[in-house]
């Protein structure tokens, strides 16, 4: 409990982390506001009014708690208390599982805000049944943000880990989330199923956010199971992150 | 030589240097004192145009810095020992740094040389203890063969090695004619280092002038006499003493100053008085330091140095209080 | 200049992000150019197909040349440049130039190494350097690359800390562009007037677009230039 009060302290006394999470929502918020007041059923033919469609600037958001979970680590190393982090708390893994605890706390609630916060605003601008948050699938796109940024913190942080080096950190995240797994859809053939195991696109997935007009049907895994998939990805990288962190030298 | 004339910075609210105004003579070593946060660093920085004034100005041989041709070849200065790329080699640092000023290769294994830095001049910076990352500062420093040099706390966190090679740097330096100005918050080690002060406390000055004087005036004691026949003393004392700077009264005790206790027993004894003390009282050089500096706020500071700093001048800082400086 | 530009060359290459990074971008672009010309199928590959990673090696360019500023204020070596040479707009003019060349080295390289190695394994008459669309799409990637260093430096400057400036501009081009097209009505025509949507459209003609593939290059360098600009006015007003 100690560990978690330690963290959580020093995590919300640097200035990054109120940052990040200030752009985180009012970033994708406030698109989602610009959007409502510009979308309606006779400029826009083909916007379905969906909850899911209130979700569609959350990516935002996301790229952004990527950088804020990744600098929650990075910047203890750049700076050298990660040194002092590990005097205080010499076993490492429960120091980087309270760590981890922290940001993925911080992110889900980040998460929440802008899941609900996005879907808040849309309604309050377009009032109707359309909207409502009614079947498994309208609730998993809105709130299922919360889960989905949880585990974009703990897998960002979890590279930071790794990596060590903001820099390096922040760019691998966000080439890899916003053009990698795009890109890898571009090889011919084989690339389409490549694609379909890819994380970002697992957490779309579950989701469930329409990637253009591109073809969804026939995927290896359900929403659940694809969140599964992302939440197993994000146990495996943290978990090495904490293996090198505890093998290594601080 | 560095001309600071009414040089003041502001960061937001804070008052960082507050109307300084000092001179550093070429050929000595000008010690620049103040306790941490008086305001060195951002002097300092303005003097190399780093840090822009909020007002005032400086210039270095009558030009500001920035209008230096290739400023390396006149300023040299060693503000941060840390100011380098960690994964860049010794070598590298100063190999660029040459090249920005037109300055031959060859200079660069001249200085590194000359702190003896040789040996590693391969290695990444980042991986140097703090006293070679000073030397290797100090290379940089002399890479143009600069006329002035500016230090700033040369001798942070160095072992008395690594001190006493700079002290005898700078005197080194200083004997070739170059001016030198560094800063410390230690005022013993200026003792040593430095020929001339310039002190300041809360970004304002409070002395210039000579290291002599300012240890003579710091250090100035008093002595305490008790006696049954005090009237007298102070009488014979006042007749004796064109030496005597203070009498005052402290409970049935007299203090007296810029008379040594010797002259003031003789001076009892010649007169048959009875002594029940004579008790010298030495004021420390930093507990000096601290009250002069420590809370600048209720001292008058002076603008304007005039040409000799003599013993009235170079007091136009102290307290109103006079003596307060010698608390026993 | 000329020593300045001498100054910046030894201080980039000193360093280790500059070599990681042109590593990178023409291992991940000539490689991408491999992957798609070894699967491909249906239809003959065609000079665009090989340059479908050119995206990648901008990203990375400008990560590398934001870098180049941004570590400089994180070590604080900007003060010693600073002190070496006052001027502080001709330093900054003079790195941007160095970066930029560097870039567009790194653009000629990945453009026509992945051109060469998707021809080598599936070549045809397509994959001939005929139109001045295909020159572009090769021979201009250099051209866009050196914009975009351009760019990263000024950010880099404007924002001086590593995190941020990255993080500004990969979410920019990446996402921030793109997501402009869900706005209605006029997010199209934002989105076609976004900086680096404007320039795909100088290396990929395919794109259709308000302004011919020059004109669209013209205005990211003016996109560039303002920048910088702004960069350079801040950088001089602001203590080092």
């Amino acid at each position: 409990m100690s560990l978690l009060t330690a963290e959580r302290i020093k995590l919300l006394s640097t200035r990054s982390p109120w940052w990040c999470g200030l752009l985180a929502i009012v970033l994708p918020v406030g698109f989602t506001v610009l959007l409502a007041t510009q979308v309606n059923p006779t400029n826009a033919p083909g916007f379905e009014f969906t909850p899911a469609a209130t979700q569609g600037t959350a990516s935002l958001g996301r790229a952004v708690v990527m950088v804020l979970a990744a600098l929650a680590v990075t910047s203890e190393y750049r700076f050298g208390t990660i040194r002092s982090t590990f005097q205080a708390a010499p076993q490492r893994v429960a120091a980087l599982l309270a760590k981890s605890a922290v940001v993925v706390v911080l992110t889900a609630v980040i998460g929440a805000v802008v899941g609900f916060g996005s879907w808040a605003v849309f309604r309050a601008l377009h009032s109707g049944p359309d909207l409502d948050l009614v079947t498994a699938a309208d609730w998993r796109s809105v709130a299922g943000e919360v889960l989905v940024f949880a585990l974009t913190g703990a897998l960002a942080l979890g590279v930071g880990i790794l990596v060590r080096q903001t820099a390096g950190a922040v760019a691998i995240l966000l080439v890899y989330a916003l053009l990698v797994e795009g890109l890898i859809g571009v090889i011919p053939k084989v690339g389409r199923d490549i694609q379909h195991w890819m994380p970002f696109f697992a957490a779309d997935r579950f989701l469930g956010i329409r990637d253009g007009g591109d073809d969804l049907q026939n995927l290896p895994l359900g929403p659940w199971a694809y969140l599964a998939y992302f939440a197993a990805i994000t146990v495996v990288v943290l978990g090495a992150g904490i293996f090198a962190a505890v093998r290594r030298d601080a | 030589m560095i001309e600071a004339t009414g040089l003041t910075k502001h960061y937001g609210r804070t008052v960082a240097v507050d109307n300084l105004s000092f001179t550093v003579a070429e050929g000595r070593v000008t010690g620049f004192l103040g306790p941490n946060g008086a305001g060195k660093s951002t002097t300092m920085r303005m003097v190399l145009g780093l840090d822009r004034p909020t007002s005032g100005d400086v210039r270095i041989d009558g030009q500001h810095y920035h209008d230096l041709h290739q400023p390396l070849r006149t300023v040299g200065a060693l503000l941060d020992a840390k100011w380098v790329h960690p994964n860049r080699s010794a070598r590298d640092h100063l190999r660029w740094l040459a090249a920005a000023s037109k300055i031959p290769r060859a200079r660069v294994d001249e200085v590194l040389d000359l702190v003896g830095l040789t040996g590693v001049a391969g290695k990444r910076a980042g991986g140097f203890s703090l006293g070679m990352s000073q030397r290797l500062g100090i290379a940089a420093a002399l890479l143009g063969d600069p006329r002035v040099l500016l230090f700033d706390e040369p001798v942070n966190g160095l072992d008395p090695e690594g001190i006493l090679w700079i002290r005898k740097f700078m005197h080194r330096l200083a004997d070739e004619g170059r001016t030198v100005f560094v800063s410390s918050h230690l005022l013993s080690e200026m003792a040593l280092t430095a020929q001339d002060l310039v002190v300041i406390g809360r970004g304002k000055l409070i002395y210039q002038g000579t290291v002599e004087d300012f240890v003579e005036h710091a250090t100035e004691s008093t002595v305490l006499v008790r006696s049954p026949q005090l009237d007298r003393l102070r009488d014979l004392l006042r007749a004796e003493g064109s030496e005597i700077t203070e009498i005052t009264e402290d409970g049935d005790a007299l203090r007296i100053g810029g008379v040594a206790s010797a002259a003031i027993g003789e001076l009892a004894a010649a007169n048959n008085i009875v002594l029940h003390e004579l008790n010298p009282q030495v004021g420390s050089l930093e507990q000096a330091f601290i009250q002069l500096t420590g809370d600048t706020v209720e001292y008058r500071t002076e603008e304007h140095r005039s040409e000799e700093h003599g013993a009235g001048e170079h007091r136009a800082g102290e307290p109103a209080g006079n003596g307060e400086v010698t608390s026993g | 200049m000329t020593t300045l530009l001498a100054t910046e060359r030894i201080k980039l290459f000193t360093t280790r992000s500059p070599w990681w990074s042109t590593l990178l971008a023409l291992g991940m672009t000539i490689g991408f150019a491999a992957l798609v010309a070894l699967n491909h199928s249906g239809g003959p590959l065609t000079v665009r197909h090989s340059q479908f990673g050119a995206q990648f090696g901008l990203m990375i360019v400008t990560v590398m040349a934001a870098l180049a500023i941004t570590t400089e204020y994180r070590f604080a070596t900007i003060r010693a440049t600073f002190q070496a040479v006052p001027h502080r707009t001709a330093v900054l003019l003079a790195k941007t130039a160095v970066v930029a060349v560097l870039a567009a080295v790194i653009g000629e390289v990945a453009a026509f190494g992945s051109w060469i190695t998707a021809r080598v394994i599936d070549g045809g008459p397509e994959m001939n350097l005929v139109t001045g669309g295909d020159w572009r799409a090769v021979a201009g990637l250099g051209l866009v690359y050196a914009v975009g260093a351009v760019i990263a430096v000024a950010v880099g400057t404007l924002i001086r800390q590593s995190a941020g400036a990255i993080s500004v501009l990969l979410i920019w081009p990446l996402l921030v562009e793109n997501l402009v097209q869900l706005i209605p009505r006029v997010g199209e025509d934002i989105h076609n007037w976004m900086p680096f949507t404007a320039v795909s459209r100088f290396t990929d003609s395919t794109v259709p677009g308000p302004i011919g593939p020059w004109a669209s290059l013209a205005y990211f360098a003016g996109v560039a230039a303002v920048l910088l600009v702004a960069a350079l006015a801040v950088a001089e007003k602001r203590d080092a």
